[in-house]
């Protein structure tokens, strides 16, 4: 995903240079702030090896250029290798980004081979416990297994520390970890609150104090180790008073395609109801982005209202997040209510302030599973 | 960040390993691929990125551009740009 200080200086030629492939939603972990959409189940008419193939070409014909094979646990399908292949020789930098589960030797070999440039491991915890009871499995020794052969294979590797109250003040550890391992990136992803996240919002939001310790170790690990290892930590956009540049705006760079064949601007979109998300296996690549409605509704500033329409910031933000304008406020082309500005401002401020209120009510968190909630009032996915 | 980041005469720079640097159909560019991002170059920037081999001195790739970009002394430019890149983690100083 583009991430701040990413150095995407890519100017707006409007082309999906980024590109996401969920390759399923099937995944071994039940981690409960997911951002795969609640009813994940619905979603298992896969596209075929042929398929991924063909949006693979459609896209680096247009002009995508980097590559993400996400998911779900993009491990879990046998042509991964395969696809890889594929996109090394269309000319894609490919990154796998994975729980690590699954992640053998034997398959890294395969992959490194196919041409793989990079991975994405994403790790929980420098505590096994604490690791293994949030993803809702016995996950760590495999993940540090996999980080560990990673690095043996010579790939650059990217390691994502969702963070939310319960890892954030091992921040410490994990840097050390991680710096023990070899890591070239360490991303502290703050969680954003959508899907399975949302749901958990109270139980995972943390407290002001405990993300300025989080900055401040942050801060001498920079200091010590320069250049060896490049760390993101981005605070929660809860805390601030202006919101994300999410997605570089709608339908600007960013090309997500669902297990399924839908076509989003980004993976949250499908939480904005009355939006019809075409697939890839109905109509081409370039007009989906081009042309469809969808890739239109939000591009661009014409849809804007007050107070981002008469805004200086418009060019920097885009008003923020379209799905957290919808879920928080219930219209996607409010403000997004992380803005200080927003008249619904005060959504997120008290969202932070009932999530430390003493004597605060915990509730049971709530993990990604098939069964977990009743999403038969959803529909079918996709 | 950017400690020491002056580069010296007698410097090799060496693209930074994690970096992928190529041709670019659809920009027509030049760009640097690594985890994180995307950077598109422009032609300066890519010619002097593209000398970064391991091999040549800082003086070698100025002598390089300087023989090829004849009416000006590139040095100046190029050694900032050495230095940027440097800073930005583009490049690294073969030791
Ligand atoms: C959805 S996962 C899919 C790939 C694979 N299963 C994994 O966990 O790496 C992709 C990335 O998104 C991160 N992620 C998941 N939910 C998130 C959320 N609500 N906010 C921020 N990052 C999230 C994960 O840590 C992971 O790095
Ligand atoms: S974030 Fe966790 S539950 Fe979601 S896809 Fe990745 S490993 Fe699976
Ligand atoms: S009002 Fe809109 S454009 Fe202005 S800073 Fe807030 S979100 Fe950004």
């Amino acid at each position: 995903m583009p991430k701040a200080g990413s150095g995407l200086s890519l100017d707006g030629d409007r082309i999906p240079m980024w590109l996401v492939l969920e390759l399923t939603y099937r995944c071994p972990l039940h981690c409960a702030w997911c951002n795969n959409p609640l009813d994940f189940d619905n979603y298992r008419n896969e596209l075929s090896t042929e398929e991924w193939k063909r949006v693979l070409r459609e896209a680096r014909a247009m002009g995508s250029l980097q590559l993400g094979f996400s998911g779900g646990e993009p491990l879990l399908r046998e042509d991964l290798e395969e696809l890889v292949g594929e996109a090394d020789g269309l000319g894609f930098y490919t990154n796998l980004i994975t729980s690590g589960i699954g992640l053998s030797r034997e398959r890294l070999q395969v992959l490194k081979a196919k041409g793989l440039k990079q991975i994405q491991l994403s790790l929980q915890s420098s505590d096994r416990a604490i690791t293994d009871s949030l993803v809702g499995a016995k996950a760590f020794d495999a993940k540090l297994a996999a980080a560990r052969e990673i690095k043996r294979h010579g790939f650059p590797m990217v390691l994502n520390v969702p963070i939310c109250r319960q890892n954030i003040e091992q921040t410490e550890e994990i840097l050390k970890l991680a710096e023990e391992i070899g890591v070239d990136y360490l991303e502290f992803a703050n969680i954003q609150y959508y899907n399975w996240a949302l749901l958990n919002r109270s139980e995972f939001l943390p407290t002001r104090e405990q993300i300025a310790m989080a900055e401040a170790a942050v801060a001498r690990t920079r200091a010590r180790l320069g250049k060896k290892m490049t760390i993101y930590f981005v605070i929660p956009d809860y805390f601030d008073e202006r919101p994300k540049a999410c997605m570089n705006g709608w339908g600007a760079i960013h090309l997500t395609i669902a297990p399924d064949g839908s076509a989003l601007p980004c993976q949250e979109a499908r939480v904005i109801p009355g939006l019809e998300f075409p697939s890839v296996r109905d109509a081409p690549l370039a007009w989906i982005w081009h042309e469809s409605p969808v890739f239109n509704e939000f591009r661009g500033d014409s849809w804007m209202k007050e107070p981002c329409r008469s805004c200086p910031e418009k060019e920097q933000d885009f008003g923020g997040c379209r799905c957290q304008a919808y879920l928080l406020t219930g219209n996607a082309a409010n403000t997004d209510p992380v803005c200080a500005k927003s008249p619904q401002h005060h959504l997120v401020v008290d969202a932070v302030a009932e999530a430390v209120a003493p004597g605060r009510r915990h509730r049971p968190i709530v993990m990604r599973r098939r069964d977990s909630i009743n999403t038969a009032f959803m529909g079918c996915g996709g | 960040m950017t400690e020491n980041s002056t580069v010296a005469a007698g410097d090799v720079p060496q693209l930074n390993p994690l970096y992928l640097l190529r041709w670019e159909e659809p920009q027509q560019a030049h760009v640097m691929l690594y985890p994180e991002g995307v950077v598109k170059l422009n032609e300066t920037a890519a010619a002097i990125l593209l000398l970064c081999d391991g091999q040549r001195t800082a003086a070698d790739i100025v002598a390089d551009l300087n023989s090829r970009y004849t009416d000006a002394d590139v040095s100046a430019g190029v050694y900032r740009f050495l230095e940027t890149s440097h800073a930005k983690g583009w490049i690294r100083i073969k030791s």
